[in-house]
């Protein structure tokens, strides 16, 4: 017997437990799958891309920091590349190396939040998530150790990064390489196999190949729908051509595969580490560049993994003409309307499948 | 970036069809807003270019005019590419790719939001960011804030 | 018998009981816009470990709420709800701006989209600075509010 039902309208959000930050999602629900979602930007809408323009370049290193709070190296990353693509400015090996070293401790970071507060969302509530922020504070610790900080780190400088590791990092470092592979078993076993996370995740919030190229998607994303496109391998930065990894894709596209990659590849990076640990050589960590920076009058747009894509363009002042970053996560929650994108989408779901790294998806779009 | 196509010969190719198309930089195309959607599409369409990434779309407004930059990247060859349209500042409309692209929906709002170039064709032209009311277009330079509790 | 009233009964003034009951389980509300965010769930996770002074429910519903945790940038679009937040909790209600763009904006107090500090919105007990403080700092700062709800008074009306 079929009963005759209204679809029901529900607002999620800006603040909601499980948007981590602030987002907003106006879902049309039919018991507990979703039909349609419109999501509301703008609630952490900061305007750092005016800002960019009304400080010096170097001013403005901090400021991307604050991107994407929880993966603050990675941000770095792009603007301070093309800036020095702009300028000219070299990099010495060693700093592309503490650069590469910072920037996989950040990611793993970065994933360990990402799938503790899914789990968080989903109804494992705390168990999970309590694990993963045991790791992550290790992981924390050695990013202090460097940078003195504990959240944004403002680590890259134009031409290298703020200052060379200390002399008990590595051997700190190498105790977080031994015990982490042990701690992502430990995941695997308390929760691959989880029924909550099954019955919420297989077969859930499905994205197609072709859907997810066509919506832009990036990063696990796309890779959890089976499109191989990795930046660190298609278009190798800094010294990502010198490592051995893989790039773990997924097979059905659902929310589970992405919870698998992302899993896969927090061991991908802690691979990646050893073998820059192994092959860093000794010496400078940065050259020195002038304090206010006049580059040419030129535009450069650059693309690193993870967050965002930067493009400045200069115009031989030392207030740079214009800074856009370009964050993923609107990007794709453009398609939030599940029924044409994500087959089969349920409510819990719609955290984890739609919102990349996790879901301050609101966090700033420019 | 590695480039497995030789972005010359499109150029070359797309100047044959449409038109008004310069080869600007190594990986630059300058095309019209006019001929925007057809080289897009041609782009995305044609089977051996395969550009059916949509990277970003963004915008910089040079006080004279606004350029917008379109990144397309074309995942089965890994190459890149990306299209320049210039456009005018006091009316100032392109038409819209989200049409071929779904992932330029949003970035083409955002565009309308903080510069003020409306989107032709576009499903849903709102401001983004701000808020519904907010006057003005904040990136465009010679854009001035209001006080803040001017108003409150 | 004498004895045992010694031992079962404590004899305080009214103000010292329910600043007692205040101070030893302030409840904050889910209410976090944007980096600060995460040292405050450091600070809730194991490490550090909130729960040691009655504040690791984290609740969901302002009404169910006594302290609101300003973490992170405010923008003008998100200002309504933090402010209609704050009305809707119930009397006593403490806030605590953490981090410099709680306080001032900090790095974004130019912009044009953000408010420059939570004290343009709700009144503010305590501040922590730091971009973003760290959970030691945001414990201390809590420490600070707990002798600030000491030294309360029910005869003395709250603003």
């Amino acid at each position: 017997m079929t009963l005759a039902t209204e679809p029901f309208i529900l607002n999620i959000g800006p603040l909601h437990p499980s948007t981590h930050g602030v987002f907003r999602m106006r879902v049309v629900l039919d018991g507990e799958i979703i039909q349609d979602v419109e999501p509301v930007f703008g609630y952490l809408h900061r305007g750092v891309e005016k800002l960019f323009e009304q400080r010096t370049y170097k001013q403005n290193i901090p400021l991307s920091d604050r991107l994407d709070y929880v993966s603050a190296i990675n941000n770095n990353w792009p603007y301070v590349m093309a800036v020095e693509q702009l300028a000219n400015i070299s990099v010495p090996q060693r700093a592309e190396y503490l650069r590469v070293i910072m920037a996989e401790l950040q990611r793993i970071a970065s994933h360990l939040l990402a799938v503790g507060s899914v789990m968080n969302d989903m109804g494992i509530f705390f168990t999970a998530f309590m694990y993963m922020f045991r790791e992550r504070e290790k992981i924390v610790d050695l990013l202090e150790m460097v940078t003195g900080q504990r959240l944004l780190y403002n680590y890259m400088r134009f031409g290298g990064v703020s200052q060379d590791i200390p002399t008990e990092f590595l051997p700190a470092l190498d105790r977080f390489l031994k015990v982490m592979p042990g701690y992502l078993d430990e995941y695997d076993t308390m929760l691959a196999g989880n029924e909550i996370l099954l019955s919420r995740t297989k077969g859930i919030g499905v994205l197609k190949a072709e859907t997810a190229i066509n919506n832009s998607a990036s990063g696990p994303l796309l890779r959890g729908s089976g499109v191989n496109w990795d930046l660190r391998k298609s278009a190798p930065y800094s010294v990502y051509d010198k490592f051995e990894f893989d790039v773990p894709l997924g097979t059905a596209g659902d929310c589970y595969d992405r919870y698998i990659i992302r899993m896969a590849e927090m061991r991908q990076s802690l691979r990646i580490i050893k073998q820059a640990v192994e092959q860093m050589p000794a010496g400078k960590e940065k050259t020195p560049t002038p304090l206010r920076l006049r580059p040419p009058s030129k535009v450069r747009l650059l693309r690193v993994r993870l967050p965002p894509a930067c493009t400045v363009k200069s115009r031989t002042r030392s207030l740079p003409v214009m800074v856009t970053f370009v964050i993923p996560t609107p990007r794709i929650v453009t398609s939030l309307e599940m029924t044409t994108v994500f087959d089969n989408t349920k409510v819990a779901q719609s955290e984890s499948s739609a919102t990349p790294p996790f879901s301050t998806a609101a966090r700033n779009i420019g | 970036m590695t480039t497995n196509l030789d972005l010359n010969s499109i150029a070359l190719r797309l100047k044959e069809q449409y038109g008004q198309v310069v080869f600007a930089e190594p990986d630059y195309l300058e095309v019209t807003a006019g001929a925007l959607p057809h080289i897009a599409g041609y782009l995305k369409n044609t089977p051996g270019l395969d550009f059916d990434f949509l990277d970003m779309v963004t915008a910089a407004d040079y006080t004279d005019r606004f350029e917008l930059i379109y990144r397309l990247v074309s995942i089965k060859n890994n190459t890149v590419i990306a299209l320049k349209v210039k456009c005018g500042r006091d009316r100032a409309e392109i038409p819209s790719l989200a049409g071929l692209w779904k992932g330029a929906q949003n970035q083409e709002r955002e565009i309308y939001d903080l510069f003020g170039i409306s989107f032709t064709g576009h499903p849903d032209m709102r401001r983004i960011v701000l808020w519904e009311g907010y006057e003005g277009h904040p990136l465009r330079k010679d854009f001035k804030e209001k006080a803040y509790d001017a108003g409150n | 018998m004498n004895e045992e009233i010694k031992r079962n009964l404590l004899f305080t003034t009214v103000d010292g009981a329910l600043n007692w009951a205040r101070k030893s389980s302030l409840w904050p509300v889910t209410a976090f816009t944007a980096c600060c965010t995460f040292e405050f769930i450091g600070a809730s996770s194991p490490r550090f470990d909130i729960a040691r002074f009655g504040m690791e429910v984290l609740r969901a519903s302002p009404r169910q709420a006594d302290l609101l945790v300003c973490a992170g940038t405010l923008s003008w679009k998100m200002a309504p709800q933090i402010k209609r937040l704050y009305e809707q909790m119930a009397e006593p209600k403490w806030v605590v701006a953490m981090g410099a763009c709680a306080i001032s904006g900090g790095i974004f107090h130019d912009s044009y989209a953000v408010v420059p500090g939570y004290n343009r919105l709700v009144p503010v007990d305590v501040y922590i600075p730091g971009c973003p403080p760290r959970p030691e700092a945001l414990l201390a700062g809590f420490e600070t509010l707990r002798k600030k709800i000491a030294k309360d008074s029910i005869t003395r009306p709250r603003a």
